[in-house]
Parts: C-alpha cells; structure tokens; sequence
C-alpha cells in the first residue's frame, strides 16, 4: 500500500478504536458511572478510555510509518548506488550521482525509458524492485503495530486505568512537539546563515565589514574576467538602513500616536466606527503597491518640489522612500498604541478629571504615561518593520550604496542589498554571494538587541507600575 | 412625558425576589406604585433643606443617553462642614447624584442634567463655569482605590501641579507633605514618597487618593463608597479620617453599610429608584424613619 492509503486506513483504525475504547471501558464499569463509591467506578470519563485506545493503536504505527517513509528511499538509493558497475565509479563521483539522478528520475516515474542506458535502465529496474520490497514491508509492519497497539489499548482498559492522565500526557508530548518545530526551524536558519558567514568571514575579514566604508560586491565569476574588485565595508548600508528608518519613524510615530490618541480619547463613537477600519486598510495595502507609490509619485514630487527651491534631488532618494515608509507604519503604530491606551482603565482617567485636569493634561500626565510600556513596544515593532522592510526601498531609493547623511540621495539598505545579491546568476561561494548571508545575520543581531531592549523597558515599566 | 415607563425600563427594583417578608407593604413590591407615590410626593421627608447651605440642590434631573432617567427631582441641600451620607438600594442613583455635584457626569457621552445646583450660591451648571475649576473646588475620592502609575510624592503633588498652587520646589513639599499629614498617611510613606503609589496596601493607596484630593484644598470632597474595597481595619482607619476631615470640608459619602452611615455622618438621605425620598439627622433617619420605604431598608428588608 503506498502511504497516502495507508495513512487513511489509520484514520478508519482510530475511530473504530475509539468507540471500541469507549464502550469497553462502560463494560468494564458495569455502567457504574455516576455513583462515586462503587468499587468499579472508571477513574476518567469514557471517551477518555476511548482516546486512550486510539493513541496506542495509531501513535506507534504512526511514527514508525513516518520513519520508514524518511529512511527507506536513502537506503535504497544507497544500495542501488553500490550496485552499479565498476566504470561507472571508476569515473568518480560526480557521475555516480548523474547516473543515480537519471535512475531516480525514471523510478519514481514508475516506467523505464527503453531508450536509456541499459546500465540505467538495469538500475532502475533494481531500484523498483526494492521500492516494491520496502512498500510491502512497510505496509505489513504498520498495520502489525497499529492492530498490536489496539489489543495492548484495550487489554489495558480497567476501572482503575488512569485514561484521564495518560491522553493528557500525550497531549502535553503534541504540544512540546509544535513548540519544538518553531524553535528547531529558527534554530536551523540561525545555524545556516552563521555557517555561511563564517565562511564569507574567511574571505573577508571581519573588520573590513562591519567597519570598511566602501560596498561593491561585484567580483569576477571567472579568472579571466575583469571585474571590479570587490570591497565589501558593509557601513553604507547600514546607514542607508538607518537614515531611512529615522525618516519613516519620525513619521510613523507622533502621526500614529496622535491618530490613536485622538481615536481612542476624543473621537465620537461614529467618528470613530469609520476612522479606525479605514486606518486598518493602510495596513493591508501590499508593501510593493507603496514602493510603486513612492517610486512614480513621491519621488518626483520631491525631486520637482527640491529643484523649485533650489536644491538638486536625486530621482530616487531616501526622502522619499522614507516617507511613503512612515505612511505605511502609521496604522501599525497607531492600532497598537490605540489598543494599549484604551487598556488604561477607566478608574485612572476619573481620577485625573475628578482632580480638575481636563482632557489633554490627563492624557500626557496620566494615560501616556501608564501606557508607555505598550507605546515603546510599538514603537520598536514598528521600527523592526522598518529596517525589515525591502520592497519600497528597492523601489524608490535605489541601489547604490553612499554613506551620507543627506535625505536627499539615493542610498540603499541591508534587505535590499541582500536581494540585489542573491538574485541573478551566481556561484554559490563566491563571496558575493556569501556577503548577504553576513548581512543577514547582522541584520538578524541588530533586530535582536532591538526586541531585548524592547523586552526590558516593557518588563521594567510593568514592575513598576502594576 | 412618560416618567413612569422610562423608571420601569431604567429601575430594577432591588432584589424583589426576597422581599416577601410578611411585614412589607405588598405594594412595596409593585415598582408601578412605589414609583406612583413617589412621583406624587414632590418633596422628600425630614429636613431636606437647610439655612445658609454649601450646596443646594433643586429638581435635579439626570437622563444618560439623552432618555433614560436616572434621577427625579431630587431637591436637597448639603450643610457646611457636615458628613452627609447617601444611602439606598443598588442602582437607586446615589453615585449619579453625588456626580452631579462636580460635573463628573459630563465626562460621560450622552449624560444631561437639569435643574438648579447651587454651591455657595453659584449655580455650577452655569454656561460661564469651567468644569474643570469646579472639580478643583469639589474634589472626589472613588469606590476602587485609583491611584496614578506615578511615586507616591507625584500622586498627591498632582493637583497642585495642575492648577499651580506651589511656586517652588519647597512649596510643593510642604503640600505634599501636610495632605499625606492630613490623610493620616505621612509617617507610614515618609521613607518612600519616590516609590509608585500603586505598590501601597488598599488601604493605604485610599489614603493617597484621600490626599491627592485635599492637595488643592477643595471645599467639599466626594466619596463614592470609599471603602467598599477595603477591610475592616482600613475601613475603620478612612472612617476615623473622614470625622477628622469634617472640620476642613464639607464631605458628601455615599455609602452601602447603614452602620458606616450611622457612625461617621450628621445628616442622611436615602434614595429610591432615583427619587430623593428622605433626608433628615442620621439619628432621625436611622431611630425614627420618616417613610415607610426608608425603614424598609434600614431594618434590612430590602436587602
Ligand atoms: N454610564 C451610565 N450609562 C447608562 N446608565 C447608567 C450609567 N451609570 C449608571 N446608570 C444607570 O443609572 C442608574 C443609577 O445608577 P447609579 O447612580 O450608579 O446607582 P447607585 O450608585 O445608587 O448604585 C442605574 O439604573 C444605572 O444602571
Ligand atoms: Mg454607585
């Protein structure tokens, strides 16, 4: 049976070991159910029996189905590898894993191409028939271990059979499980991008990134290529990064704070039934509409507006992708700020109105304040999105990388850097390539140290004022 | 306009299912006529007015959400430095009154109030009077202690910061200081006036609210059931306060316990589905009650 068939007849065993489950377990107890003293009262509800069952016949089965279906097609492929003839290991290894791609191909296709290589199609064949073996195999030992877990299951069903504690077990095993996945996954990305780095780090020295204050990645792909030599100082587009995050939480943040003081302090409730879903859809617009935005209508409007008075403009700036930035933070910092201001409970504001302060001092000596830890964590999430934030960078404040401080040159930032880098055709270890894994994991510290930063005021501001 | 039926949509009458005692009118039950009379009535029981009041108060009305009513009429008056107690049934409007004395019910959308509130002759729903001053002059303290996320020193230095009262840093310390004095607070905070209110005991923090509102030197101060969060202890040490503060303020409380009414107030009103229905010496009210209702509810079957 091949595994899709075999995980529904799972399926079908579990139910029908949960109402098995369930109804020896009423068995067992005579039907003593309500009656507290009976000496066979059931320890655990009955569809506890009934989940009990059904965890020992499908559990094991199941997690040796998975394993099987992991491992089996590296032995095999292992096997036939071994088996193929002299020459073609003679000929190293790179054709040994050509000639098992071709084998590979044509097995999992199910037919054998009469046309190929006999030594291939005899490999095939070989591999097919392992496949078949191991299919076999495999169906027969699930279903052994599914029906053996099923008789073990309800041999165990007594009154006195803690069902209760055992699924709870299992359930707390599952939810270790999806924590783990989460953590292993980030850890992996972790392991990845550092491996990658440190062996950009060996062609380039450390020191030379994060403090050489040229960028130009372009090396040559060939020896006999000229190309440009390659300096790698990652500093301009760090400043890039944080020149236009400064602009666009300049931005984001008084608009954003005053929008939800005013929504959640002074609008009327009609006012704001309207405002604050209109402010949400800002959030939904796609990041690539508003580099479009900037790049076709901020962008000039600035470069016209800067000529007028006289100042030269570059047609891609990191004014304006900083600007249409900030706009695009604005509902990100203003529903969170609104949902913490209106966590501030009602009793603090009567306090303040009840000594004679009117609205506006209660607000900046009473509401901000007790809101602040919820403020500041908005206000570093948003400067995350910031310096996370790719698509209107690329769009409207280009590709090359000045150090400056001006807003009104084109700069570029680590995300974009990053996708300038991967994108197009490359070696894989070249250090240009290797470069934008160093970026990331700059990228990835700096974000960190924001969140524990984040972390800590929150954490301080809440010891203090709850 | 229809009074009655707004009061049947608006009143629930308190805990009707228990009120079967033999001795309770049968009418006492039915909410229609209980309303029928007091309608009728005009004017509350006992001494509801006085010579020379802080506050009077005259056909008070009060609708939330522009219709419903949750005050009728109510005609009283609030002597000078005297404890006033206001005490009724849950929902009876007593927190909807004594919101009306510092305009706390504008802070809520849709609230109107009509009629005369006089302090000190000066009509305080008057187009030309600032709320906000007013609320200096008439303080409030709440049923949940309230304190602001703020030290200690910062909590109670808050009015007189809002309205100006120090010129100098020395100034400020010395308010801070005698209204901690005054709330019978000081000795237990004077090590730690910079550390945040909110990390006192109820009690205490009830306390800081008590000085947080003497801090601008109000004439009258509200209290919503200021103890009703509070155990015995504290409650006994505000009680205390409270006939302390008399002799600086006139003091309006409204109150669940009768026998806080009895201990710490001069005079009593007792409220009933938002109609003012007697007012007289808490020693009249609570020995010889002059309406039937109020008797009802002072030997406990009202609940
Ligand atoms: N903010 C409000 N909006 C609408 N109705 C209210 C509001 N506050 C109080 N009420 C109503 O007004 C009536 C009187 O309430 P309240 O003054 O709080 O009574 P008490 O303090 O005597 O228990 C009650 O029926 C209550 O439901
Ligand atoms: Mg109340």
């Amino acid at each position: 049976m091949n595994t899709l068939p075999l995980l529904l007849v799972l399926l079908v065993l579990a139910l029908f070991s949960f109402f098995l489950g369930r109804k020896r377990s009423l068995a067992v107890s005579k039907g003593n159910r309500g009656n507290y003293r009976a000496p066979n009262k059931l320890h655990s509800l009955p569809s506890y029996y009934g989940y009990s069952a059904m965890i020992y016949a499908v559990l094991p089965a199941l997690i040796v189905l998975l394993l099987w279906s992991a491992i089996s097609p590296v032995l095999i492929a292992k096997n036939v590898a071994a088996s193929l003839p002299a020459e073609i290991h003679n000929a190293g290894a790179t054709q040994v894993e050509l000639t098992m791609n071709r084998v590979e191909s044509m097995a999992h296709a199910g037919k054998i191409d009469p046309t190929a290589d006999p030594i291939q199609q005899a490999a095939a064949q070989h591999y097919l028939s392992l496949a078949k073996n191991s299919q076999n195999i495999k169906t027969a030992l699930v279903l052994l271990i599914a029906l053996g877990g099923l008789y073990l299951g309800w041999k165990m069903i007594s009154p006195q059979f803690r069902a209760r504690n055992q699924v709870e077990n299992v359930v707390k095993g599952l939810m270790i499980l999806a924590a783990s996945v989460a953590i292993v996954t980030t850890l992996g990305i972790i392991l990845s991008v550092l491996f990658e780095s440190i062996r950009f780090f060996q062609v380039v020295p450390v020191s030379e990134f994060l403090f050489g204050t040229h960028w130009s990645p372009q090396t040559a792909i060939r020896a006999d290529q000229t190309g440009g030599s390659g300096s790698f100082g990652a500093v301009p587009l760090f400043a890039g990064t944080l020149l236009i995050s400064v602009i666009a939480l300049a931005i984001a943040v008084p608009l954003g704070l005053m929008a939800a003081i005013y929504l959640s302090e002074y609008a009327q409730p009609k006012v704001r039934a309207i405002a604050k879903p209109t402010l949400e859809i800002l959030a939904g617009i796609p990041t690539v509409v508003y580099g479009f935005f900037a790049a076709l209508t901020v962008a000039p409007f600035i470069r016209q507006l800067g000529e007028a008075i006289g100042l030269s403009v570059a047609s891609e700036s990191a004014l304006a992708a900083g600007l249409v930035m900030g706009i695009m933070l604005i509902p990100f910092m203003s529903s969170l700020s609104d949902d913490v201001i209106n966590a501030v409970p009602q009793s603090l504001r009567d306090g303040s109105y009840g000594m004679g302060a009117t609205r506006s001092e209660t607000i900046k000596q009473v509401i901000i304040p007790a809101a602040l830890p919820g403020i500041v964590g908005a206000f570093l999430l948003a400067a995350s999105r910031a310096i996370g934030e790719t698509m209107v960078v690329v769009m409207a404040a280009g590709l090359s990388a000045n150090l400056t401080a001006n807003p009104l040159e084109a700069v570029t930032t680590v995300t974009v850097q990053i996708v300038t880098l991967l994108t197009g055709d490359q070696e894989f270890d070249s250090p240009k390539t290797l470069a934008a894994f160093a970026l990331g994991l700059t990228l990835f510290v700096l974000t960190l140290i924001l969140n524990i930063i984040a972390l800590r005021i929150v954490r301080k501001y809440r010891e203090q004022y709850d | 306009m229809n009074t009655v039926t707004l009061a049947n949509d608006s009143m629930t009458f308190p805990s009707s299912g228990t009120t079967t005692t033999s001795s309770v009118n049968k009418t006492d039950v039915d909410i229609h006529s209980v309303v029928e009379e007091l309608k009728r009535a005009k004017q509350a029981v006992g001494k509801p007015f006085l010579d020379n009041p802080k506050f009077k108060t005259r056909d008070v009305n009060v609708y939330y959400n522009q219709t419903k009513q949750a005050i009728f009429n109510a005609s009283l008056d609030i002597g000078r430095n005297e404890v006033i107690a206001m005490i009724g049934p849950s929902g009876c409007g007593k927190s909807t009154y004594l919101r009306c004395l510092n305009r706390m019910n504008d802070t809520i959308p849709g609230t109107k109030v009509t009629g005369d509130l006089l302090l000190d002759g000066e009509d305080i729903y008057a187009k030309d009077q600032d709320p906000v001053l007013l609320r200096a002059r008439v303080g409030m303290v709440f049923q949940k202690p309230n304190p602001f996320p703020k030290s200690i020193y910062d909590n109670v230095a808050y009015g007189p910061r809002l309205h100006g009262l120090a010129v100098n840093r020395s100034e400020l310390d010395d308010i801070v200081e005698q209204s901690l004095t005054k709330a019978g607070l000081f000795n237990e905070v004077k090590d730690r006036l910079n550390s945040p209110g909110t990390g006192l005991s109820g009690g205490q923090q009830q306390r800081l609210c008590i000085a947080r509102a003497i801090a601008v030197s109000p004439e009258v101060i509200l209290m919503d059931e200021p103890t009703s969060a509070l155990d015995p202890i504290a409650t006994a040490t505000i009680e205390e306060l409270i006939d302390e503060l008399r002799s600086s303020f006139t003091i309006c409380i409204v109150t669940h316990s009768m026998q806080q009414a009895a201990r710490i107030s001069q005079r009593t009103a007792y409220f009933h589905l938002g109609y003012v229905v007697e007012v007289n010496d808490t020693n009249t009210v609570f020995t010889n009650p002059g309406h039937r209702l109020t008797e009802n509810y002072i030997t406990g079957r009202f609940g």
